[in-house]
């Protein structure tokens, strides 16, 4: 009996923050625009019985997702949206892994405060630091004041509002969720391990890419996609940071919803989205079962 | 009965606990009253008001017809307005709660009439123009002395944004008011329905594009008023509240504000209250406070918009009555163009089109 709740909490979790919403954005985008509250038709009225229920799934079709296949908008914006999201897990890693590396090469009584410098900035809400950033690279900004006094450049540099700022805050962002996962593993390593492969022959540039890289690959992917996935739809850093060309599938279920008032088709968006996210997904749980397998 | 129980439970509340006994939300556009308002508000009523801020009509639409909002007050524009009337968001006023609708100016009436028939679901809170907005200083110091601060031709000619382009240029992410900005400036009906015509906006934007920095619908304020950029197309107010923090910052920054001789877009912001308010007596107590002469007039003095409120004009500063960039001239008003809602399906065409003028695709 213990054991069986103990199996429910997740999937009661898992149907009620996942399968539930998801049934009602899919069933919206299912339906068509109307000038009401809410603004589709048909709604569901249970008090009409099975006739009403009839019409009701009558009403559905799959016009809205047929209608994103005609402007190339969409899946502009889907592939747009994947490459700032891998150029930036590429960026995330790339300086994740070294502080990561660092941290667990560390002294061991100073890894508790190094863990808490990294989990620090979630003390300030997300919204304000991707604000400050605004402030720093703006033209009449931080860093291009900086930049100008100790003579480097002359005129300022036009960082706001391109995907540079974007790529800057996506990486900035998400930095934490790729050094905790490649901290985690690479903590745990056995190190004398490189000692066996020095012994063995190995310079250390190469024990490091035959015995250490190898063995944190479970947290570089586990980072990978905690960079990866959330940066896909992300919303708020584009809008603030980016330009009016960057172009980016939040951006655009944006305009559906709020622009075009248009409920069904911004729900048809964020289907495909999923559709989209599934894959990644998909394959990160693979590779965490495999983890899991290897260890037991 | 039901009206009797319920005036019981209120008195019963009140008694109970008089600072939470009642409350009104209100959602309005950001920078848009004197903050010292709102506690004369809840001194002289005992009324506790919740007070929250929107940047674009599309978020505050999305929450009407989403429904059960909470807010008491809301403040779409007109031509949005109309619309949520249409998708029944709003409830008639009670004239009966509202004795200060005499000091309303029938000038601004006549015309939110085409938003609303009959002004029965909403009041004028402010109503400007949609212009643009320069750095006197950098702008002249870039196209000369005689640049054309007081036409469309500043922003719309490629010969000018090509130069201006590396001091800043902002315009409004509002397709409802830069596509009728652009048709109006190549000869076309602003107010166009046509699919065909509104097409057309895209050839006013094509040959600029390169040079705009951005499309953002608050954010120029403080850019411009902190020197980031020069030109900006926005609304009257907002662009008079940043002259206003130049002077104040004493940056050297002089701001000026123009509605084009060629014709600037009007507008008006409606106080409405939703169908669903939790609490619409104080949401009427609320209105009957901002129709009062000097209420109105402190709310003018503090943004620089001009109101529909004609008994709250003895109390203006001159420079916000006097100021035809406020208040403008009978000759100018009629210079100035107001537009309609799109029904649905062009409505998703001016998206569109907006979207391919911004991102090029």
């Amino acid at each position: 009996m213990r054991r069986l709740v103990l199996i429910a909490v997740p999937y009661i979790w898992l149907l009620a923050l996942f399968l539930v919403p998801f049934i009602i954005v899919l069933k919206i985008s299912l339906s068509d625009i109307a000038l009401a509250i809410p603004p589709y038709t048909p709604t569901l009225d249970l008090s009409g019985g099975w006739s009403a229920i009839r019409d009701f799934f009558g009403a559905l079709d799959f016009e809205n997702f047929v209608f994103l296949t005609t402007d190339d908008l969409y899946w502009r914006a889907y592939l747009s949206s994947l490459r700032i999201a891998a150029i930036s897990t590429l960026i995330t890693l790339a300086i994740g892994y070294p502080i990561a590396y660092a941290m667990a090469r560390s002294a061991p009584e100073w890894r508790p405060t190094l863990l808490m410098l990294v989990i620090l900035p979630f003390w300030t809400s997300f919204l304000i630091r991707v604000y400050s950033w605004m402030g720093i690279l703006s033209s009449e900004g931080v860093l291009n004041q900086f930049l100008i006094g100790i003579g480097l450049i002359d005129t300022p540099l036009q960082i706001l509002s391109t995907n540079i700022a974007v790529y800057i805050g996506i990486v900035y962002t998400y930095l934490p969720f790729m050094i905790l996962p490649i901290y985690a593993t690479l903590e745990k390593m056995d190190e004398s391990l490189l000692e066996a492969a020095e012994d063995l022959g190995c310079s250390r540039l190469s024990a490091f890419w035959l015995v250490t890289i190898p063995l944190s690959k479970g947290g570089i992917i586990a980072g990978c996609f905690l960079v990866f996935i959330p940066a896909i739809g992300e919303f708020v850093i584009p809008s603030l940071l980016g330009g009016s060309d960057t172009l980016m599938i939040g951006k655009v279920l944006w305009e559906e919803f709020f622009s075009n008032r248009d409920w069904p088709v911004a729900s048809a968006v964020a289907i495909v989205l999923l559709l989209i996210l599934i894959v990644p997904i998909v394959l990160f749980q693979r590779n965490e079962q495999k983890a899991r397998e290897a260890e037991g | 009965m039901t009206l009797k129980l319920t005036t019981g439970v209120a008195v019963f509340a009140l008694t109970a606990g008089a600072a939470s006994a009642q409350e009104v939300r209100v959602y309005n556009w950001s920078d848009y009253i004197d903050e010292d308002l709102l506690t004369q508000f809840e001194e002289e009523t005992g009324i506790d008001l919740i007070y929250d801020v929107f940047d674009s009509n599309e978020v505050l639409e999305t929450k009407m017809l989403a429904g059960s909002s909470g807010y008491d007050v809301v403040v779409p524009t007109g031509t949005f307005l109309q619309r949520q009337i249409q998708a029944g968001a709003f409830q008639k006023l009670d004239t009966e709660q509202l004795p200060n609708l005499d000091n309303m100016w029938d000038v601004i009436e006549e015309r939110t009439a085409t938003y609303d028939p009959g002004n029965e679901y909403s009041i004028n809170y402010m109503w400007g123009t949609t212009g643009i907005g320069v750095n006197v200083g950098r702008v002249q110091e870039i196209l000369g002395e005689d640049a054309p601060l007081t036409s469309w031709d500043l922003v719309f000619d490629p010969a000018n944004m090509e130069q201006l382009a590396e001091c800043g240029v902002h315009f409004l992410d509002a397709p409802a008011e830069m596509i009728p900005a652009a048709l109006n400036y190549l000869g076309e009906d602003p107010d166009s329905h046509d699919p065909e015509v509104i097409a057309r906006a895209s050839e006013g934007f094509e040959p600029i594009r390169p040079y705009i920095q951005k499309f953002h619908s608050s954010e120029y304020i403080n850019a411009l008023a902190n020197g980031d950029i020069c030109v900006a197309v926005g609304w009257s107010g907002d662009i008079l509240q940043a002259r206003d923090r130049a002077a104040e910052a004493g940056n050297g920054v002089e701001i000026a504000y123009n509605a084009p001789d060629e014709g600037a877009q009007m507008w008006f912001d409606q106080m409405a209250i939703p169908v669903d308010a939790p609490n619409p007596e104080a949401a009427h107590t609320f209105l009957n406070f901002i129709m009062d002469a000097e209420n109105m007039a402190q709310a003018s003095n503090y943004v620089y918009y001009a109101n529909g409120n004609e008994a709250s004009q003895e109390y203006l500063n001159e420079d916000v009555i006097g100021d035809p960039a406020i208040y403008p001239s009978e000759a100018a008003l009629d210079n100035l163009f107001t537009t309609t809602p799109y029904p649905p399906r062009v409505q998703r065409d001016v998206t569109r089109l907006w979207t391919a003028i911004k991102s090029g695709v």
